[in-house]
């Protein structure tokens, strides 16, 4: 089994947008979203949700304000300033180390477990799919991914797969790094401006960091071209193929709003060269894969 | 008075907004928050310096002292540590710098030494005061880079900070302690859909808002329908313009080329401090 990670440094790239349309193109997958807490390939691929699971993420103090003497130690010595000059517990601090409720003389602290939110295994009409929902303001993010990652393996095992394609999130911090470790390769998904050029020089250091091979997809090629080939340069340069360029296309925008991959929208009704060149892409990433 | 610039989607123009309302205004200071991708530089194109390195305290074990009994591996919630018959596995980038391990250890053999994990910059002598943090690559610790950055906001001036995508830790991390936050948005089903999941975690902040709706003349009215609805003010429509998107590719400030813009970003500033002021009012 193969696992591919679509990943882009900067948002708003059109990760989510190819692995729809990936998606659609593979004929054996499981598909994983792991942008869990901005998540919208469900809002594409329209999942059943066969199965919820309760997600737990990291514990949380909790104050018996009973047993309290007020006597600071948790203040002080919490490292996060999650505990207030009232000594009340900051949820959007609290890291749940457990120093405050270990060093508490009265024994008024206790490390509770909270749902942080849910993990869904459902049906799409091109599959299975893994997805999750990070509830409001929770933290944990990368915990969760790795609960959609071992889910989606699951599917697999389940329905004998024998790829997951899993749509990541921006960024180069814990959600990413749980979205890309133990995969066998990663789709960088890039746009030719100066901020996405810096972007996949930082990602594809993070993919390099852990031993991922990497590709290339630039999209918006055509509203730069200097800056395209400045792309195709170093991709060069660093040994990394670029396996397909796609032109500024108002079809993205007009599938996602009929909640249609682009494949599916371009196909029916407006035949064209944009879901062609998705589609050679797909077999540049699948030859790369294999 | 300190306003973030988010979003919830990646890429809907966080940080054309955040670059060109600072510039648009005197004596603002820019902090760029998203540490894992900082971008705002490359608009501005200024030298930076390195302020501080920021660290996290890595435990350290002598060896002599250690007796391998596990207490700090049992203790430890990030799985950093690993006590072995002979010997202490430590995992640098799981650790979070809680000091748990040095405070049960029996034997005192464990001391805590900082570890970089990222880097404040700024600059404090061109147009703007700019600071950013950067994460070094391979690390977990982003919310401790954007505090680290955010002690370098002076609270009596202006402070535009542009926060990361999302609405996890790091977006919480920059958005937590500001007067003011403006949502960027555009209105496709997925910038809508993230939308309201920033809208819930920002109304669970209690922070007053407004909305951008940046490239307003793509997708659909979906957003400022909903906004109607919810009472939340839409507070500047910019729409996708080639030429915008031209300058932004190159790295160009768009109110630098279409200085029609810098007003409405002035006016942008005047909306915000009223609405704020006005909140502020019918809370008391």
């Amino acid at each position: 089994m193969k696992q591919l990670t679509l990943i882009s440094g900067k948002g708003g790239t059109g990760k989510t947008t190819i692995a729809a349309a990936f998606a659609s193109l593979a004929e054996n997958a499981v598909i994983a979203d792991c942008d869990v807490d901005a998540a919208d390939m469900h809002l594409i691929l329209n999942p059943e949700i066969i199965e919820t699971i309760d997600f737990y993420g990291l514990k949380e103090a909790y104050i018996d304000s009973s047993l309290c003497i007020q006597c600071g130690l948790c203040k002080e010595n919490c490292r996060f300033d999650a505990i207030t000059d009232d000594i009340k517990v900051d949820s959007f601090e609290c890291e749940g180390c457990g120093v405050c409720a270990h060093i508490c003389p009265e024994g008024a602290i206790t490390m509770v477990e909270r749902k942080a939110g849910e993990a869904y295994l459902s049906e799409t009409r091109f599959g299975p799919m893994a997805h999750a929902k990070l509830s409001v303001g929770e933290e944990a993010s990368g915990k969760l991914v790795a609960l959609v990652r071992e889910n989606s393996r699951d599917l697999a095992e389940r329905y004998g797969k024998d790829l997951i394609i899993i749509d990541g999130p921006p960024g180069t911090g814990c959600s990413l790094i749980a979205s890309i470790t133990g995969v066998d390769m990663v789709a960088v998904v890039t746009e030719p401006s100066v901020s996405g050029i810096h972007d996949l020089e930082r990602v594809l250091g993070v993919a390099g960091h852990f031993n991922i091979p990497a590709v290339v997809c630039i999209n918006k090629y055509d509203i730069n071209e200097e800056n395209t080939r400045i792309i195709e340069d170093y991709c060069r340069d660093n040994g990394i193929d670029v396996v397909g360029k796609l032109p500024l296309s108002r079809i993205p925008t007009e599938a996602m709003i009929q909640e249609k991959t682009v494949m599916e929208y371009s196909g029916n009704e407006l035949p064209d060269k944009f879901s062609e060149k998705l589609k050679d892409m797909w077999g540049s990433v699948m030859r790369s894969l294999n | 008075m300190k306003i973030a610039i988010a979003s919830g989607k990646g890429g809907t123009g966080k940080t054309t907004v955040a670059v060109n309302f600072a510039i648009s205004l005197k004596d603002a200071q820019l902090f760029d928050c998203d540490v894992e991708e900082p971008n705002c530089n490359l608009f501005l194109g200024y030298d930076l310096e390195k302020v501080e390195d920021v660290n996290v305290l890595n435990p350290v074990i002598d060896k002599e002292k250690c007796d391998f009994c596990g207490k700090c591996s049992e203790f430890c919630q990030f799985n950093a540590l690993a006590v072995l018959p002979e010997d202490v596995m430590i995992f640098p980038t799981l650790c979070h710098g809680c000091g748990g391990c040095s405070i049960v250890c029996p034997n005192e053999a464990i001391s805590e030494v900082g570890r970089k994990v990222g880097v404040i910059e700024g600059s404090v002598n061109e147009g703007l005061v700019f600071y950013q943090g950067m994460l070094n690559i391979g690390e977990l610790m982003t919310s401790l880079v954007i505090k680290v950055l955010q002690d370098h906001i002076d609270t009596n001036g202006i402070a535009i900070i542009d926060a990361p995508p999302g609405t996890a830790c790091s977006f919480i991390a920059s958005v937590k302690n500001v007067d003011y936050c403006i949502l960027v948005t555009e209105s496709t089903p997925f910038g809508f859909h993230d939308l309201k999941l920033a809208v819930d975690v920002i109304r669970t902040l209690g922070i007053q808002f407004g909305v951008v709706i940046n490239r307003c003349n793509i997708g659909d009215n979906s957003v400022e329908d909903y906004c109607i609805e919810e009472g939340i003010p839409v507070l500047m429509k910019i729409p996708y313009d080639r030429e915008i998107a031209r300058l932004y590719s190159q790295g160009i400030p768009f109110v630098n080329e279409m200085p029609e813009w810098k007003e409405r970003f002035v006016k942008l500033f005047r909306d915000v401090t009223s609405l704020y002021e006005m909140g502020n009012c019918s809370e008391q």
